[in-house]
């Protein structure tokens, strides 16, 4: 699928999607075409569905009981809410990284070999291969490469989050979501996963769920705003953040609600 | 402002001599029972057999027997808990279906002891003819200590954050193998408090073995699961209250009790070393 208007490979198309938990619904016919290794932000006020939304994409929401969703997710053309579709083989195309940072209490090598051994990787050489690679694309390399066996609990909170995102890259995913991946981190770090974030969309298609204005307009291509699970409004960022359509969007950008 | 600060005092104090008063008590309890117990324990009384209905001789069929029947118990307990508990937290619905299986398990903790004897006389001894044996006191002794597992190993997957797990998933694991890989390994170190709880209890019950497994008196030891066993609190029952010169034998009684007591606390022991070091490999 390609856009016609910007000429962009469309990853990602939601079609007429409602989102229920239980009996309260949370999002609202949203439609959406998500471009590749592009970086899409999600920016809204708290409790607008930007997270239940970036959720769905790899049913996470799955876990929680009751949930339901109406409409349709595609990834590549494929439907991701069909009863044929592996939900198991879906979050592996789909990587995640939390808000809060959440190593698993294993030196940083198994954290990182953790997917490629559920996925079936065996061979310790292969491993190292992989847990090198992903080290230094999430640019964590230079600083753990000499305590790889030491716990992932003893590294700082900047690199607890990179260590993650170099635990989703991993599993070889082509989509990452990041939830609020900032959020918790002081300034020098978050620049630091702002400038890894431009070097990831190289190859891998990124949505964002930020409610850091200046960063939605730092690291993003195209940018979704939310409010009370409605989509309101989504364009190329620029355009967003200089003249957007919506009043809604204007107000919410300048600061005057959220 | 004095008199309030009176007040607090007074207070501490009172709950300070309460905390004190129980220590007391059991150290009471426990050098008693050293006091007593320690001139009677000799080699002989270790590794020999009872002579002359317990009044002399030595109690070695008794420690292997609880030893066997703790042993026992808890290999049957340990994985049916761990499993019930992990279907309860991780996958079961929180609906009223639920709720009444937990409501049944806390219920079942309450029951005494003799019922579980009395159940496990009906089902492993007679009806799944059993006999009286290893296998049908260890059995019951199970059903007996089941609720503390469950119960400990809920709290302990209860406490692994839900981060974990959804980590795991968005990394593409099944549930099966996050539970596997990354909760249970977590959990692991609470589980085994379970189990801690459920050995101190299992090793000094009488009841319910008096009905399923342990004999006054056997000239052998136990040869397959599906022998009687003798045991040390069913051996002290004898001695403290059947026995006609129940007086004259007072330090084959103490010497009982601070055997019995000794291997509660080595058991508790070796399953406490085994939690730390499971502790200390996965510590967030």
């Amino acid at each position: 699928m390609v856009d016609i208007q910007t000429g962009n490979k469309i990853k990602i198309r939601v079609g007429n999607m409602n989102f229920f938990y239980g009996p309260v619904q949370a999002l609202f016919d949203i439609n959406m075409d998500i471009a590749e290794r592009k970086v899409t932000a999600l920016i809204g006020p708290s409790g607008c569905g930007k997270s239940t939304f970036l959720r769905t994409l790899n049913r996470m929401n799955d876990i929680i009981d009751g949930t339901r969703l109406e409409g349709k997710v595609l990834i590549d053309g494929s439907d991701l809410y069909s009863p044929m579709t592996d939900v198991v083989g879906l979050r592996k195309k789909v990587g995640m990284i939390f808000q809060k940072s959440n190593p698993f209490p294993k030196s940083i090598f198994d954290n990182i070999a953790y997917g490629p051994r559920i996925h079936g990787v065996k061979d310790k050489k292969d491993l190292i291969e992989i847990v090198e690679n992903c080290l230094i694309k999430s640019a964590l390399w230079d600083e753990v490469k000499d305590r790889l066996d030491t716990s992932a609990m003893g590294l700082s909170g900047g690199q607890q989050q990179r260590l993650c995102i170099a635990r989703a890259l991993a599993i070889n995913p082509d989509v990452v979501l990041m939830d609020e991946p900032a959020s918790a981190l002081d300034p020098k770090s978050t620049l630091k996963i702002e400038d890894l974030i431009s070097d990831l969309k190289k190859d891998y298609t990124i949505i964002i769920v930020t409610h850091n204005m200046q960063q939605a307009g730092r690291v993003s291509d195209y940018t979704a705003f939310f409010y009370e699970g409605r989509l309101i409004e989504f364009d190329e960022t620029e355009k967003i953040f200089t003249k957007p359509n919506q009043k809604q969007t204007e107000d919410y950008i300048t600061g005057r609600f959220g | 402002m004095n008199k309030k600060r009176t007040g607090e005092k007074i207070i501490y104090w009172l709950m300070r001599g309460v905390t004190y008063s129980v220590v007391l008590f059991i150290a009471y309890i426990l050098l008693d029972i050293l006091i007593h117990g320690l001139p009677a324990i000799s080699w002989n009384f270790l590794t020999g057999f009872p002579e002359k209905s317990g009044a002399e001789g030595g109690i070695l069929p008794a420690i292997l027997g609880t030893l066997y029947l703790v042993i026992g118990t808890i290999v049957v307990a340990l994985p049916l808990g761990m499993f019930s508990a992990v279907y309860l937290t991780e996958y079961s619905k929180q609906n009223r279906f639920a709720q009444s299986i937990r409501m049944a398990i806390v219920t079942l903790a309450g029951i005494p002891s003799i019922v579980f004897g009395l159940f496990g006389l009906g089902l492993f001894v007679i009806t799944l003819n059993f006999g009286s044996s290893i296998l049908a006191g260890s059995l019951t002794l199970a059903c007996m200590i089941l609720p503390t597992i469950i119960v400990a190993s809920e709290e302990a997957l209860k406490s692994v954050p839900k981060y974990m797990r959804e980590g795991s998933l968005a990394l593409g694991a099944t549930k099966w193998e996050t539970i596997y890989k990354n909760v249970l390994p977590y959990a692991l170190p609470g589980m085994l408090t379970g189990a801690i709880l459920g050995i101190g209890r299992a090793a000094g019950e009488t009841a319910p073995i008096l009905l399923t497994a342990a004999a006054f008196f056997l000239p052998d030891l136990p040869t397959s699961v599906f022998d009687q066993v003798m045991a040390l609190p069913y051996h002290l029952y004898i001695l403290a209250t059947q026995h006609p010169e129940a007086q004259k034998i007072l330090p084959m009684q103490y010497g009982t009790a601070l055997v019995l007591l000794l291997l509660v606390i080595g058991l508790n022991m070796a399953a406490i070393i085994l939690r730390i070091r499971v502790r200390k490999k996965y510590k967030w």
